[in-house]
């Protein structure tokens, strides 16, 4: 695997001053994908975003590994929501003059 | 500039204390924190705000100086001359330490730049998380529908750096899409941001649009619709003449294949372009078609 667009988790732990479980546990409900490459985890970048989301959900808001699963799953609905508003909002210009 | 009720904001009693204020403002934070609010302006400013609210009423220092002169926050260079004189008079001039890196949303409103200097008076609670990448940069760009029907080159100035960008034809009303890379620079290490760009595709044109298709209206005179005959019809990027069958009602759909929006990332490829006829009914006769008219009126009767 080239690792060149990945980054380590004890990084991240550092940078972030999270413990190396709350990664664990967020892989476990599957909200983050690690990597193991020669006993070293890693976290592929582009998923940093989400990820900063996560940890500030938890130092933030104090919202749990498991409310943040919800929490997300009700966001990725918002998120459909908001494009199909979009969209009908678009095909109503249609009837509109 | 105007005072900021920082308890109302909390929604606390001035006599709340630390905890209160502090619970108040995580309550507060978990309904407008941006991360639960995508593409809110409204709960970003809420958010603005309950962050500068708690970084006053969370600090005693700042707490201190607020409640005394709040109100009549133009007094308060008056109140910091007194005090650091009365410091000077003790002896023991300790200066407030105001130091600190608040990291993010340091967005401060014009009264509490006035009390607070600007600078980062962090209070104990509400300290943002260190952000490893760059920070995402959000822009708006809005174009014509005209512009939208090639695919084009535009350069963008964002945060003072040119991009130069290919907008693809066929791009939506309200499409979003991701620039890699041209957000802001991250710490430690961290990758950069990315930019995220908005169209918002203003249609000034007969036309109307619905994703690859286009929609007009077309007038038709009432003699080639009862008689039949060849019209021109303007399509978005030219004409073409449609020979019209005679006894065409009002309301007759047609259809042009292929003459309609380009479909986005598909070169080459267009949606129909759909016609509706309106039938244009006369209405100032003059006497000899009004006299022609009853005649043909009184021939359908017979």
């Amino acid at each position: 695997m080239n690792i060149e667009n990945f980054i380590p988790i004890n990084t991240l732990v550092t940078h972030y001053k999270v413990e190396l479980t709350f990664f664990n546990n967020l892989s476990e409900l599957g909200l983050v994908e690690i990597q193991t490459v020669e006993h070293i985890q890693y976290i592929h970048q582009d998923s940093i975003y989400e990820i900063e989301k996560m940890i500030r959900m938890h130092q933030e808001l104090d919202v749990n590994i498991e409310g943040i699963d919800v929490v997300f799953n009700l966001l990725q609905k918002i998120d459909a929501l908001q494009k199909e508003l979009i969209n009908v909002r678009n095909r109503l210009q249609l009837y509109e003059n | 500039m105007a005072f900021i009720d920082y308890y109302k904001v909390l929604g606390v009693d001035k006599k709340a204390t630390e905890a209160e204020i502090k619970k108040a403002y995580r309550k507060m934070a978990r309904k407008h924190h941006p991360d639960l609010n995508p593409n809110d302006k409204e709960a970003e400013r809420k958010f603005k705000e309950l962050n500068e609210a708690n970084e006053v009423l969370s600090s005693p220092e700042n707490r201190k100086k607020y409640d005394a002169h709040g109100e009549n926050w133009q007094h308060a260079d008056q109140y910091e001359q007194s005090k650091r004189q009365q410091q000077q008079y003790n002896g023991r001039g300790q200066q407030a330490d105001y130091g600190g890196g608040f990291s993010g949303g340091a967005d401060y409103s014009d009264f509490f730049e006035s009390m607070f200097g600007g600078r980062s008076a962090r209070g104990s609670g509400g300290g943002r998380t260190a952000q490893f990448k760059g920070q995402d940069f959000n822009a708006e760009l809005h174009l014509d529908l005209k512009d939208v029907y090639t695919t084009h080159k535009r350069t963008l100035t964002i945060n003072g750096k040119n991009i130069r960008l290919t907008i693809p034809a066929g791009v939506e009303n309200g499409q979003v899409i991701k620039i890699t890379g041209h957000g802001a620079a991250g710490s430690g290490g961290g990758p950069k941001g990315d930019l995220y760009i908005t169209f918002t595709i203003d249609n000034h044109t007969a036309f109307k649009r619905d994703k690859e298709n286009l929609y007009a209206t077309v007038d038709l005179d009432l003699y080639s619709a009862i008689l039949g005959g060849d019209i021109t019809v303007d399509t978005f990027d030219g004409q073409v003449k449609l020979k019209i069958a005679p006894g065409t009602q009002n309301g007759t759909k047609v259809k042009l294949k292929g003459k309609g929006f380009p479909v986005y990332k598909k070169e080459n490829q267009f949606g129909d372009f759909y016609i509706t006829y309106e039938i244009k009914i006369p209405t100032s006769l003059s006497e000899k078609e009004k006299e022609l008219f009853t005649e043909l009126s009184k021939l359908k009767n017979l």
